[in-house]
């Protein structure tokens, strides 16, 4: 399992994954080979699963984004399954959630403008199956996005 | 704000998908020399259009067992300012995002924590006690998928 020193470089890694090792050894104070060696172990264990590299959507001039928090109709034991499928059809959706609460899903959806959005609710998203109910939440700024563990 | 092309779409993909990969490799893939790609990646990171690069840790693997995201709404709005409260919750290290949001709550926050347990003692001891906060709404994390995105 994981000892102090894999988490102190981890906790170092996650800081800047693109740092050069002989930096990240540096700075969780181990010498270079051995640093080499624990990413090796921590990648073979699958602890390290690899890097994302999200986009900035705003750059690309999709300015909305709005998570729309979904309730379905659970009547139908097929509800999750055929709802998931259609969504990820819908381009606009960058990411879909599933919860244990009062929310079934939640999708992430972005859009160029406030009309564009209203084109994609009515056409894309209001269309998806087995819906009984959507909260809209809109996006005014993140403040925090470091999604960094508290290792 | 950038324009892209077809090209510029297809390497996006293929960094979405493994952000470790070199220009020579994501080249080969979108049928590019490696200093074509490197040009048009160099251009792509200059104007913002690629978050820095996060790594992608096994939540299960290092104890963390439970995501929660809770919808947050202030109570006494106009009494506590925003920034008292966004800078107490971002310091809270279980917090991993932090979202102002508009709509039936003020603030998204997802949060990661040891197990169910662990997470009311978040929850209790840092969350509850934050200045202004009211009613709070927590949906436990079952899955989760990021979608390539409009660039086809």
């Amino acid at each position: 399992m994981l000892n102090d020193l894999d988490r102190r470089l981890l906790r170092h890694l996650q800081a800047d994954p693109d740092q050069p090792v002989s930096q990240l050894a540096e700075a969780a104070g181990l010498p270079l080979a051995s640093c080499y060696k624990r990413l090796e172990r921590l990648q073979a264990q699958g602890v390290i699963k690899g890097s994302r590299a999200a986009i900035n959507w705003a750059a690309l001039g999709y300015s909305v984004e709005v998570s729309l928090r979904v309730t379905l109709d659970k009547t139908d034991p097929r509800a999750f399954d055929e709802f998931l499928a259609a969504a990820r059809e819908v381009p606009e959706v960058i990411a879909i959630q599933t919860f244990l609460g009062v929310v079934d899903v939640r999708l992430s959806v972005i859009a160029q403008s406030m009309p564009h959005y209203q084109e994609v609710y009515r056409a894309r998203i209001l269309t998806l199956p087995h819906i009984a109910d959507i909260e809209a939440l809109m996006q005014v700024a993140t403040i925090k996005e470091a999604q960094s563990l508290p290792l | 704000m950038i324009d892209l092309d077809d090209t510029d779409r297809a390497i996006l993909r293929v960094m979405q998908g493994d952000a470790t990969l070199k220009a020579s490799e994501i080249g080969r893939r979108v049928g590019l020399s490696q200093p074509a790609a490197w040009r048009r990646i160099k251009r792509l990171n200059e104007a913002g259009v690629l978050k820095p690069r996060q790594l992608d840790l096994d939540l299960e693997k290092l104890g963390f067992g439970v995501t929660v995201f809770l919808g947050v709404k202030l109570a006494t709005k106009g009494r506590v300012s925003l920034e008292d409260f966004e800078r107490a919750v971002t310091a809270i290290p279980e917090v991993q995002t932090v979202q102002h949001v508009l709509g039936m709550y003020d603030y998204r926050l997802r949060i990661v924590a040891r197990d169910l347990p662990d997470f009311e003692r978040v929850l209790r001891r840092r969350i509850m006690t934050l200045p202004g906060v009211g009613n709070v709404e927590a949906n436990v994390l079952l899955s989760e998928e990021h979608l390539p995105g409009p660039l086809g």
